[in-house]
């Protein structure tokens, strides 16, 4: 019966890929309507079984890292490496298993639906990074989410492994008094920021309702915290990022140490953002057994995921295109870019689809602010144009505003204005893909496939 | 002298899950750009409130967990202060889970978190979904009829007593309850609304209809083009 369901579901992929669909939803949601179990079925077909990945901001950049970091260890996987992130997604993905594979499934899952997912699939590890403030009208408050998380880490204590951030109190938490936990966090002071960002959320212990205190903010609300209240302490990381040094869109260095050795390496994307994906990526192959030498080097050999800091050349300009979707994302962005030289040219599509959140409020918790006298120029894009140009005039851009709603128009109208520098483009989630689609057309990136 | 607007921030580390930052933001800008004074103070746990110090308060919306620890402080430390407040025609603007806290009370299961009874009305968590999405409000607050746009995201359903009249009346979206086609609440310069998104970058008339309640004075008009365009963005993802 799994047989004939998976081969309708597989044809509906066939399909998908020649309308240039990426052909990710479709056939898994084929696929869960003709067998809304089929994720728990075909779940014992990956022999190595399966390591979840999830987040608010990171998700395809951490899996993309490991999967580059397992590839080259000579783990085959099934890999949902296109962000398509919901449990059709996944279906689809496991539409490439097979009976008697040996195959690890490496899945980067949404937050929201992490907890369904992972009931079905049932995973060795789950990787967790970080839960920021993000789509409100569509994953609701962070403490719902965090409870959700806190539950579902309760169903799977003891039979799976569990990677998390120490540096997220929320995160931390949720390996708290259980077996199999390895935490891993920044330790480089050189990073800290003067003060909690504005959008930081879990600011108050989970456990006693006292705001925690912080010895160094690295990012957002991820830090060095303990709370005065009831003594509960950020969680002593094993695997440690130090010595980070960010050097803007050319990528950092920094060195990782486990308890037993160290390693220096060049990672070859921005921000330390990306350390912390990195990071995320080297303790979860380190509890897989990959020798930490090897996760190194892997980590030296990534590619950016399309849209998460890429730079093609476009009419004659590179065109550095880093996704933004929430405030806490946003902001990292742009401190990589005040690292960059002289005034910035930039591009900002905001849309307000489902998938971008409909409410588009969070470019007001972003700190714009911080970068705006370095703005040279913006052209601001997509469905919600002229609330991000707002936002802009009211953070203190001085230079052009340009409002065009039209994606196309407005790309070819900020190329055209500038004098061969670099363009920064920040798309949200599905300006993203409309960009993709836009290059592709024009031939200077390639067409997406599943 | 010049005037300067005095505003007051009610928990602002906690209550700003809605980008309510924006709200401050225009404010401030809107008051440099006409070369008026702008002076912002916050008030947070255990701070008291005094009424005098302030043209304008502020409060705007928070996670249900810091929305409780928020409401009994508010009972607790600035309910006096800000009827203070409004009897001397002080500007009161609360947005959301700070709108909620003026009435009687929000019923949330079993708890009933108390507000601080400015206003008549009372808030009901009821079955049904959260009422999410892009609204539109008709309102008289500016002397003729204008439209308020903005986002609305309130599990609450707030009911007003005969006596208290909404901000305006649902052109699109859900309003207080989903039921009755009132959004919000006005009565003098109090004002009440679920509208975020933020809601005065998305209607800076409104921004400044409320300088000018809580200055006495009349402003004279800035360059608006961009914030029209704006606002009317906001109308269309609101579909009016």
């Amino acid at each position: 019966m799994l047989a004939a369901k998976l081969a309708v579901a597989r044809a509906a992929r066939v399909a998908s890929r020649r309308l240039r669909r990426g052909g990710t939803t479709v056939p898994g949601r084929l696929l869960l309507r003709l067998d809304p179990r089929a994720i728990a079925a075909l779940a014992p077909r990956l022999g190595a079984g399966s390591i979840v990945i999830s987040a608010t901001n990171g998700k395809t950049t951490t899996a993309a890292m490991l999967a580059g970091i397992l590839e080259r260890e000579g783990v085959r996987t099934i890999h949902n490496h296109t962000g398509s992130n919901m449990s059709w997604g996944v279906a689809t993905a496991m539409l490439d298993t097979r009976l008697g594979g040996e195959e690890l499934g490496l899945f980067e899952v949404d937050e929201a639906w992490l907890p369904a997912v992972a009931r079905e699939l049932r995973p060795r590890v789950f990787v967790l990074s970080n839960l920021f403030r993000d789509q409100l009208d569509r994953y609701g408050e962070l403490a719902v989410l965090a409870e959700r998380w806190q539950k579902m880490a309760g169903e799977h204590s003891g039979t799976a492994r569990f990677v998390l951030n120490a540096d997220d109190p929320l995160v931390a938490d949720l390996g708290r008094g259980r077996p199999l936990v390895a935490y891993f966090g920044v330790e480089d002071d050189s990073l800290a920021l003067p003060e909690l960002q504005h959008a930081a959320d879990s600011k108050r212990c989970g456990r006693c309702g006292h705001p925690y205190a912080y010895e160094s903010v690295y990012l957002a609300h991820l830090g060095r915290y303990s709370c005065p209240g009831c003594q509960q302490r950020r969680p002593e990381p094993g695997i440690v990022a130090e010595r980070v040094v960010l050097h803007g869109m050319a990528g950092s260095d920094l060195r990782i140490r486990t308890p037993s050795e160290t390693v220096d390496l060049r990672l070859p994307l921005p921000g330390l953002y990306n350390v912390y994906n990195a990071l995320a990526a080297a303790a979860a192959a380190h509890a897989l057994g990959t020798p930490l030498a090897d996760v190194a080097t892997g980590l030296e050999g990534t590619r950016a995921a399309f849209g998460r800091v890429e730079t093609l050349q476009v009419s004659g300009r590179p065109v550095s295109i880093m996704l933004v979707k929430n405030p806490a994302g946003a902001n990292e962005v742009l401190r990589t870019l005040a690292l960059e030289d002289g005034q910035l040219d930039l591009w900002v599509a905001l849309n307000d689809r489902t998938a971008d959140g409909r409410d588009v409020s969070w470019v007001w918790d972003a700190d714009f602010e911080g970068l705006a006298d370095r703005i040279g120029r913006v052209t601001c894009s997509g469905t919600r144009a002229e609330e991000m140009a707002l936002r802009m005039k009211y953070a203190g851009v001085e230079g052009p505003i340009v409002v065009e709603r039209d994606l196309e128009r407005s790309l070819d109208r900020a190329l055209a204005a500038g004098d061969g520098r670099a363009l920064y483009a920040l798309p949200t989630y599905t300006a993203l893909l409309e960009l993709r689609d836009l290059l592709a057309d024009r031939g200077v990136a390639p067409r997406w496939s599943a | 002298m010049t005037p300067t607007l005095r505003v007051c921030a009610l928990y602002p580390e906690l209550m700003n899950i809605y980008a309510d930052r924006g709200n401050l933001q225009v404010l401030r800008a809107r008051c440099a750009w006409r070369g008026l004074g702008f002076e912002l103070r916050g008030s947070t746990l255990g701070d008291d409130l005094d009424p005098h110090a302030h043209d304008l308060f502020y409060i705007g919306g928070g996670q249900d967990r810091d929305q409780i620890a928020v409401a009994e402080d508010m009972v607790g430390t600035k309910r006096d202060g800000l009827h203070a407040a409004a009897d001397r025609d002080a500007v009161i603007l609360a947005v959301c889970g700070g709108y909620q806290l003026l009435g009687r009370s929000y019923q949330l299961g079993e708890q009933t978190i108390p507000g601080i009874g400015l206003i008549g009305l009372t808030t009901v968590r009821e079955p049904g979904p959260r009422l999410i999405g892009n609204c539109a409000i008709e309102s008289e607050i500016a002397g003729g009829s204008r439209v308020i746009a903005g986002f609305e995201n309130h599990g609450g359903r707030t009911y007003l007593d005969s006596g208290e009249r909404p901000l305006g009346r649902v052109l699109s979206g859900h309003g207080n309850n989903g039921r009755d086609g009132g959004e919000g609440v006005r009565r003098g310069n109090v004002v009440g609304t679920y509208l975020h998104g933020p809601l005065l970058p998305k209607n800076v008339w409104l921004a400044d209809r409320l300088v000018e309640a809580a200055l006495g004075v009349e402003l004279q008009p800035l360059d608006d083009g961009l914030e029209e365009a704006a606002h009317r963005s906001a109308r269309r993802a609101a579909g009016v």
